[in-house]
C-alpha cells in the first residue's frame, strides 16, 4: 500500500501565484513523474509503475496516469453534499479530459488543501463550491496548458494551433492522449496564470452530471470510517460519563474482562475504553463493567430549569449585536405590542454513520483513519498527545457517513479520544460510538430562548424590535474563541442583527446573552440559522397577519431592495401557485432567509390530521448565483428541507439531573419515507455572487411550516419541535 | 462453528450463538457493505435477506442465520445490474450514502413481492429505514424507475 501521507510540506517544490481573485495558490511542481505516484489518498490503488499511477502532476490538485487516468484530490470532504462529484467538474470544464477516466479521493492534511478563505483544511460553511470556484479550475487549466506545450513541443508546432477534446490534444489529423504525453509533460514547469473559459465553452459547469460515488455505495464497497479493517485491529467502546463534567472515581473491571474477546480495560481522559476483537465483545464489556462517577451538584441541570434562567437573563441587559435609534423608547411609545418568547432546544446531529476513529501507533508513526470534516486539526491533536511532529501523523480521510457540522469540533473530541486508547493500549483500535453515544455524546446545537418586543406604527409596520437571544456561545472555550467580538459570538445572532427586515425598523436593539455550562455545543447543519430563521420568518408572518396583510405581499414591501430574497420569494410563491385555492384541509405557509452566501424561499402545504403535522408539498427556490451543478443543488435543498423538518416535529435533547434522556431513534425521531412531502426546488437564473448550498435549505422550512400551521389551526407555534396541544 | 451461507458462499465463523448476524457480517467476515446505525432495530442501516426476506442483522441472532440463506448487499448483483442498481444511478439518489445499502435491500424484498408498488406499499415498505440526508423523495422516484426496469425485462 502506498502512503497517502507523503505530500509532506517539504516535498513541495512551492510557488505562490497570485490570481486576479486574490486567492493565493500553492503550486508544487513535480521534480519526477515517480514520486507523484503517491498524490494523496489515491495512492492506495496505484502501485508503483503501474499504468494507472500518476506520472504527471502539474500541482496539488491533480494527476494523469499513462493510462490517461485523472486523479484528482480534493481538498474538501465528501459527506454526501456532492463534492466528489462538484470539483472534477471545475477541473475536468478547464482540462478537457475524459470525464469517464476521473478518479477521485480526499487530501492528506496539506497546506495546498487550506481553505482559501478560511486558512485551514476545513470542510464546512456551504463554502466548497465558491471557495474551489477558481483555485480548481486554474488547476485543470494550467495541466491543459502543458499538455498542449507538450504535445506541440513533440510535433513541432505552435501551441496556439492545437486543440484539445476528451483527453486528446489535437493538431490537424495528429492526436495524442494525456496519458502518452504525460512523461514529457512531467518535464516541462507549469505556467501560471492560464487564462480561464469563458462560461460559454463549459461543458459541465451549470449542466450537471451524475455523482461519481454512486456504483461504490449501492454495492457495498465504499469504506467509511466504520469500515476500516486490517489484521490485528481491536474495537474499543468507550464508557464515557453520564453528565457532562462529571469525573471518573473508580472502575472495576473484572466482569468485563470475563466477556469472551475482551482484551483491555484502559482509563483514557474522557471515561474507560473496552477494547476487544470485535464491536460486540466491547459493548458487551462495558455493559458488564462497574464504573463510578463524581457528579457535581451543579452539573445536575433539567430543562425546564435552564429555561427558566434563560428566561430571567431577557430581564437583564445583554451585549449588543446591533442598534439603532432608541428601541426601548419606541416601544413604550408604541400603541401597538408584541411581547413573545420563543425556545428552541438542543439537538443532536446523529449521523447515520455513528462517530468512530481507527488509530495505529507504531515506529514513532501514527496512522488515523477518519471520517472528518477538519483532518489538518485532528492531525495536529494527535501530534500533541503523542508528542509528536504533525508529519508523523497520517490522517486517511474516508467516507463520511454524514456531518452536518458534528465531525469539525475544535477540539477535534472523538480523533483524541481514538489517539488516546492506542496509546494507552499500545495495539491498534477502532474506536466506535454506539447510537446511545452519539445522541447522549453532546456537540449539540445549542439550546436558545428568544425574546422579542416589537411596536407597531400606524401603518402596521415595525417601528421598535427588541430582541434579546439566550444560549451558548459555540465558539467560547475553543481555539476559534478570537470570533467573539465585544461578546457577540456571530454564530448565535446571525439571521438577526444581520437580518434584511432589521433595516426597515428605526428603533431596535439586538442583545446576547451566552450563558455558560458543561453541555458541549457546536455548528448544527446552518448554525445560528437554525433557530434564527424560525423567530424572524414567524415573527414576520405574525406583523403581517396582524396588519392584514397578505405575508407575500408584506415581505415584498420589506424586501424590495433587497434582489436576492425577494427574487427567491418571488419564484417560490409563484411556483407554489400562492393565493391559489387548495383541496380542503390544506394550508400554506412561506418563509424566506439569507445563509451562507444564498437566498431560500420555501411555501410548505400542510394539513392537520388526526392532531399529527403532515406536511404535502414543499415548493423552494434558491438564488445561489451560478450553480455549477443545478441537480446536485436541488438534492441539498431536498436534503435540508427533510433536515428542517425532522426538527420541526421531533428535534429535542432535553437533560434531567443532567442526563441526557434521548438515546436512539425511537426517543431522538427522524423523518421516514411516509412523511417525507413531495419537493420541488426552482434555482433563480442569477449573475449574482456565488453562496452555499449545504445548509442555506435548512433555515426556512421550520417557519414556512409553522406557518402554513398558523394559517390552518389560527395558533403560533413558538416552541420546538411542535407539541400536539399547538395544533388544536 | 456456526454454518453461514451468504451470497451464495458458504462460511464457517466461531461466534457465540447471540453475536448479532450484522457484527458477524462486518467485524468477522469483512463483509461491511452492511452497516451499523443504531443496534436496536430502528433505522435498517444493517437490512439484509434471511431467506429473502428483509431482517434487521443487528437484532438477529447469528444462530438464527445458521444454515438459512444470507444476502447481502454485496450480494445484490455483481456488476450493478440489478434494476434498483440501475435506478440508483440514473436518478442520483444518493448523498452520504450510509444508509443506502439497508435501503436497496428493503426496496428490493419489495419490488420482488410488488412488481409495480404504489406509493403507499413504498411508504410501508421503507417506514423503517432511515435516510439522514432526506433522499427520501429520490428513493420513491427510483424504486418507480426500477419496477419499470423490471417490468421492461431489467433494461432501462
Amino acid at each position: 500500500m502506498n502512503n497517502p501521507s507523503t505530500v509532506s510540506r517539504r516535498k513541495f517544490l512551492q510557488t505562490t501565484t497570485t490570481f486576479a481573485g486574490g486567492l493565493l495558490i500553492p503550486f508544487f511542481v513535480s521534480a519526477g513523474a515517480k514520486r507523484m505516484g503517491m498524490l494523496g489518498a489515491l495512492g492506495a490503488a496505484e502501485a508503483a509503475g503501474a499504468d494507472s499511477a500518476v506520472a504527471f502532476a502539474p500541482n496539488a490538485y491533480l494527476g494523469i496516469g499513462r493510462d490517461n487516468s485523472v486523479h484528482i484530490i480534493l481538498a474538501h470532504v465528501e459527506m454526501g453534499q456532492g463534492v466528489w462529484t462538484t470539483l472534477p467538474m471545475l477541473i475536468a470544464d478547464e482540462l478537457d479530459c475524459d470525464w469517464n477516466k476521473i478518479k477521485v479521493g480526499h487530501a492528506p492534511p496539506a497546506q495546498p488543501y487550506y481553505h482559501t478563505m478560511f486558512g485551514i483544511q476545513i470542510t464546512g460553511g456551504s463554502s466548497t463550491t465558491w471557495s474551489e470556484f477558481d483555485r480548481y479550475r486554474q488547476a485543470g487549466a494550467t495541466a491543459r496548458a502543458v499538455m498542449v506545450a507538450a504535445a506541440a513541443q513533440q510535433w513541432g508546432v505552435a501551441p496556439e494551433a492545437c486543440s484539445t477534446a476528451d483527453g486528446y490534444v489535437i493538431y490537424n489529423d495528429k492526436k495524442l492522449s494525456y496519458g502518452e504525453l504525460a512523461d514529457a509533460a512531467a518535464k516541462i514547469p507549469p505556467p501560471a496564470n492560464v487564462p480561464l473559459k469563458p462560461a460559454s465553452e463549459w461543458k459541465y459547469i451549470g449542466k450537471g452530471v451524475k455523482r461519481l460515488d454512486t456504483s461504490e455505495k449501492i454495492n457495498g464497497k465504499a469504506r467509511f470510517g466504520m469500515d476500516v479493517q486490517f489484521p490485528g485491529l481491536l474495537t474499543a467502546v468507550i464508557a464515557r460519563p453520564p453528565v457532562f463534567g462529571a469525573q471518573l472515581k473508580r472502575f472495576d473491571a473484572a466482569k468485563a474482562k470475563t466477556v469472551a474477546g475482551v482484551r483491555q480495560v484502559v482509563a483514557v481522559p474522557s471515561g474507560v475504553a473496552v477494547i476487544a476483537d470485535h464491536f460486540w465483545a466491547a459493548k458487551q464489556g462495558r455493559e458488564a463493567l462497574v464504573v463510578e462517577w463524581d457528579i457535581e451538584p451543579s452539573l445536575q441541570i433539567d430543562t425546564p430549569g435552564q429555561w427558566a434562567a434563560y428566561r430571567g437573563l431577557t430581564e437583564q441587559r445583554g451585549a449588543v449585536a446591533a442598534k439603532a435609534g432608541d428601541a426601548q423608547d419606541a416601544l413604550s411609545k408604541a400603541a401597538d405590542k408584541v411581547d413573545v418568547e420563543y425556545t428552541l432546544p438542543y439537538l443532536a446531529h446523529a449521523c447515520m454513520e455513528p462517530l468512530n476513529c481507527t488509530v495505529k501507533i507504531a515506529n514513532d508513526k501514527c496512522e488515523i483513519w477518519t471520517g472528518t470534516q477538519m483532518p489538518g486539526l485532528d492531525q495536529g491533536a494527535a501530534a500533541k498527545i503523542l508528542g509528536f511532529k504533525p508529519e508523523q501523523v497520517e490522517v486517511h480521510t474516508m467516507f463520511l457517513g454524514g456531518g452536518f457540522g458534528r465531525r469539525a469540533t475544535a477540539a477535534s473530541d472523538f480523533v483524541s479520544e481514538a489517539v488516546e486508547v492506542a496509546k494507552a493500549s499500545g495495539k491498534a483500535v477502532k474506536t466506535v460510538w454506539t447510537r446511545e453515544d452519539d445522541i447522549r455524546g453532546g456537540y449539540y446545537r445549542p439550546a436558545f430562548l428568544h425574546r422579542v418586543r416589537v411596536g407597531l406604527g400606524e401603518d402596521k409596520m415595525p417601528v421598535a424590535w427588541h430582541h434579546s437571544i439566550v444560549g451558548q456561545s459555540i465558539l467560547a472555550g475553543t481555539p476559534f474563541e478570537a470570533g467573539v467580538k465585544d461578546g457577540i459570538d456571530g454564530a448565535s445572532v446571525e439571521g438577526v442583527n444581520d437580518s434584511p427586515y432589521m433595516g426597515h425598523v428605526p428603533n431596535h436593539l439586538i442583545e446576547l446573552h451566552s450563558p455558560k455550562n458543561k453541555i458541549p455545543v457546536l455548528w448544527w447543519r446552518s448554525v445560528g440559522h437554525t433557530h434564527t430563521a424560525f423567530v424572524m420568518e414567524t415573527m414576520i408572518d405574525q406583523l403581517a397577519h396582524s396588519a392584514g396583510k397578505d405575508p407575500v405581499e408584506y415581505r415584498r414591501t420589506l424586501l424590495k431592495d433587497h434582489k436576492r430574497p425577494l427574487s427567491a420569494l418571488n419564484l417560490a410563491a409563484e411556483k407554489a401557485g400562492w393565493g391559489t385555492p387548495l383541496p380542503a384541509g390544506h394550508f400554506r405557509g412561506i418563509a424566506v432567509h439569507d445563509s451562507f452566501g444564498s437566498a431560500v424561499a420555501q411555501v410548505a402545504e400542510v394539513s392537520v390530521e388526526k392532531g399529527k403535522v403532515r406536511v404535502h408539498r414543499v415548493v423552494c427556490a434558491i438564488d445561489c448565483g451560478l450553480a455549477v451543478n443545478p441537480d446536485g443543488v436541488a438534492a441539498q435543498m431536498e436534503s435540508g428541507i427533510i433536515f428542517g423538518l425532522t426538527a420541526f416535529l421531533y428535534g429535542n435533547i432535553s437533560l434531567d439531573k443532567g442526563r441526557v434522556r434521548q438515546g436512539n431513534f425511537h426517543d431522538y425521531k427522524m423523518v421516514r419515507m411516509q412523511e417525507a412531502p413531495a419537493i420541488e426546488v426552482f434555482i433563480v437564473p442569477s449573475t449574482e455572487k456565488m453562496g452555499g448550498a449545504g445548509e442555506p435549505g435548512v433555515p426556512p422550512l421550520a417557519p414556512a411550516v409553522a406557518n402554513a400551521l398558523f394559517a390552518a389551526t389560527g395558533k403560533r407555534i413558538r416552541n420546538l419541535p411542535v407539541k400536539p396541544e399547538d395544533l388544536s | 462453528m456456526i454454518k453461514l451461507h451468504i451470497n451464495n458462499q458458504p462460511y464457517s465463523v466461531d461466534a457465540s450463538p447471540q453475536m448479532p448476524l450484522l457484527w458477524v457480517l462486518r467485524d468477522m467476515l469483512g463483509l461491511t457493505g452492511t452497516k451499523f446505525g443504531c443496534g436496536m432495530a430502528q433505522c435498517g442501516a444493517c437490512t439484509v435477506h434471511l431467506n429473502g426476506e428483509a431482517v434487521r442483522s443487528c437484532v438477529t441472532p447469528v444462530s438464527r442465520a445458521a444454515n438459512q440463506q444470507i444476502t447481502t448487499v454485496e450480494g445484490l448483483s455483481t456488476d450493478l445490474t440489478h434494476p434498483l442498481q440501475q435506478a440508483w444511478l440514473q436518478e442520483d439518489v444518493l448523498q452520504c450514502g450510509y444508509c443506502q445499502s439497508g435501503q436497496l435491500m428493503s426496496a428490493a424484498v419489495l419490488l420482488r413481492e410488488k412488481p409495480d408498488p404504489t406509493d403507499e406499499d413504498i411508504d410501508r415498505a421503507m417506514s423503517g429505514n432511515v435516510c439522514r440526508c432526506g433522499t427520501y423523495p429520490r428513493i420513491r422516484k427510483a424504486i418507480h424507475l426500477a419496477a419499470k426496469i423490471q417490468r421492461e425485462g431489467g433494461k432501462s
